[in-house]
């Protein structure tokens, strides 16, 4: 089988997935307690009616389901109660944006300090440099993204006046937020890389790069690492998932206009639109995202194709 | 109630059995009895101080009503404000006039008690679903471990944060919601250890001594699952005591004037410009303490495992 087909046969699998996911998040949504427009002060019980009218909040719930799940279908997300005149697809493709900006901060700052730490530590096991590795990759899963970031706040904003403490406006701004979320990633990258490069330092090809003279940096980062890197590989998609985890509170510390802060606070206010529409794109970019590293395994190792 | 050791000496089973994890086919001849678990963790000194450590602070956080008037976390004292540690308050006050330490071992109560109540419930959803799936096998099971799949491959975060929408924020709630997403690499690891142990001799005798599939479960399974579901157990704390935190420093978790160690890192960075020991000291129980148990995690997967001597 080719691997044109494999990639349709994943694809058509998503479908469901998402449907279900929809359907999970919708009825979740709906049977919390609280509702959209139910604010600090109360407003009048004639107001909230027209509201729940013009948004179609009083129909029977397998009315709304249903209109809903037709209105996916054609890719509409309905609209934004908070933000009216806007729909919630609009909203998502605004701050989505900024959001992938920091991911892929983040995750650069994860990987080219994980992997080369990772490496180098693997070069020479039990030594210093391996322990002093090991040893912060294991202090680096104990300071989650939201103790780092108020830290580096303190350190390099307003203790050295280097960044601003907020905002998203210059390059400068980016580097504070890349930091706290990617140096959470960096301790994984690092374990995963160091331990694929065990796996692989035993191997004849490398005793035959060290034979053919060849300079340190090329065996270890030309030849070894091109093997060791499939561990690495796979983790991505869990670390994106973790990453937009992590975006949630970096966002809300350095008030990014993100997606994440879009979440948390359409959480807080029962906004149904919004909380369905970005689960649904948080779960369809992440499944997108297993699939594409799944199809570069499957390339890799043709025996993958056959068998799922 | 804020014992911070969930099931600290598994049994290997009466089978004598080790948990062979990771290896393929059930072929393996079963290792020969090692020195205890308990003897090899008490020989492991990073072992002995993480555990020493996390009694000390479950009991400090336990005996903290002991210390302190009833509710002397909430107590304010407005004309005080915010003071830096000394004498009469050793870790400071924050704006409101509370005492730091009183609020960070109330917060330490919450947050381990969380760990503890959501480990377990994960700990009963993951091995149920996983023997379930691993002792069906076939086409179920492959369903079933595809759905824990897709599950895998959400935000967990995500999910917390829908189910205390859903559930409301009362603390039992947030622990059980927190509990009922973290179950999926147990269910993993059990699922694959049971496939492992039912083509074992001992679980097929008991299968052909005619003895009922709850009874070969609950009597030759468990006891010889006992090993990874503690060692994962252990790691599974500090998970949920991470994701605790986080819920309550977006504001989602637990309500004031409840508090944790979560909520009281989201209140120090709040405050750190004028106030930076509100930030120090609930940053430093927090992280020591997820450290603690990692480090006791490996260390006992270290002693459990039967590939390291």
């Amino acid at each position: 089988m080719g691997m044109a087909a494999f990639i349709l046969r994943r694809l058509a699998g998503l479908v469901p997935t998402l449907w279900l996911v929809a359907t999970c998040v919708f009825f979740l949504a709906r049977f919390a307690p609280g509702g959209p427009f139910d604010r600090e002060r109360e407003m009048p019980e004639s107001a909230k009616a027209a509201l729940h009218a013009h948004y179609g909040l009083d129909r029977p719930l397998a009315e709304q389901y249903g209109r809903y799940m037709l209105n996916l279908a054609r890719g509409d997300l309905g609209p934004s109660y908070k933000h009216p005149g806007w729909t919630v697809r609009e909203l998502i493709g605004a701050r989505a944006l900024v959001s992938l900006e920091l991911g892929l901060w983040a995750l650069l700052v994860a990987i080219t300090l994980g992997v080369p730490a990772g490496v180098l530590a693997a070069t020479r096991p039990g030594s210093l440099l391996d322990r002093a590795v090991t040893g912060a990759a294991t202090l680096g899963v104990c300071v989650p993204s939201f103790v780092l970031a108020p830290l580096l706040v303190l350190a390099f904003a307003l203790g050295s006046g280097w960044f601003n403490v907020l905002g998203w406006e210059t390059a400068g701004d980016r580097v504070l937020p890349a930091l706290s979320l990617g140096l959470v990633f960096a301790a994984p990258a690092a374990r995963l890389a160091r331990g694929g490069m065990m796996d692989v330092r035993a191997q004849d090809y490398m005793r035959a790069a060290v034979a053919r003279g060849l300079p340190p940096w090329r065996i270890w980062f030309v030849h070894g690492l091109r093997n060791a890197l499939a561990p690495v590989v796979t983790w991505i998609g869990p670390a994106a998932a973790g990453l937009i985890s992590g975006s949630f509170v970096v966002e809300s510390i350095f008030n990014i206009p993100g997606l994440g802060k879009l979440f948390v606070s359409s959480a807080f206010d029962r906004e149904y639109t919004m909380i369905c529409g970005t689960v649904l794109f948080y779960a369809a970019v992440l499944l997108a995202l297993n699939l594409c590293v799944e199809c570069v395994m499957a390339w890799l190792n043709p025996k993958l194709r056959a068998g799922a | 109630m804020t014992a911070p050791l969930p099931a600290a000496s598994p049994r290997s089973g009466r089978e004598g059995a080790t948990p062979a994890s990771g290896a393929a086919s059930g072929a393996i001849p079963p290792a020969p009895r090692r020195p205890g678990v308990l003897r090899r963790l008490t020989r492991d000194r990073v072992a002995v101080v993480s555990a020493a450590f996390l009694v000390f602070c479950a009991l400090l956080c336990a005996c903290a009503p002991w210390f302190f008037p009833e509710n002397f976390y909430a107590a304010q004292d407005r004309q005080l404000g915010a003071v830096p540690p000394g004498a009469a308050h050793w870790l400071g006050t924050d704006a409101l006039g509370r005492d730091l330490l009183a609020r960070l071992l109330e917060g330490g109560r919450v947050s381990l008690t969380a760990g503890l109540v959501g480990t377990l419930v994960s700990v009963l959803i993951g091995t149920t679903y996983g023997i379930v799936a691993g002792w069906r096998g076939g086409r179920a099971g492959t369903v079933m471990m595809q759905g824990v799949d897709v599950l895998a491959a959400l935000p967990f975060t995500l999910f917390v944060i829908l189910l205390t929408l859903f559930l409301g924020r009362e603390l039992i709630w947030i622990y059980a919601a927190i509990g009922a997403v973290s179950w999926l690499s147990m269910a993993r690891i059990v699922r694959n250890e049971t496939r492992l142990l039912k083509t074992r001799p001992f679980i097929e005798a008991a299968q052909c001594l005619g003895q009922r599939p709850a009874r070969v479960i609950c009597r030759h399974l468990l006891p010889n699952l006992g090993g990874v579901v503690a060692i994962y157990a252990t790691l599974t704390v500090p998970n949920v005591m991470l994701a605790e935190a986080f819920i309550s420093f977006l504001g989602l978790g637990i309500k004031a004037p409840m508090t944790s160690w979560g909520l009281l890192i989201k209140e120090g960075a709040d405050a750190m410009e004028e106030c930076p020991w509100l930030l120090v000291a609930p940053v430093a129980a927090f992280s020591s303490t997820l450290l603690a148990l990692n480090l006791f995690g490996d260390a006992l997967r270290d002693a459990l495992d039967p590939r390291t001597a």
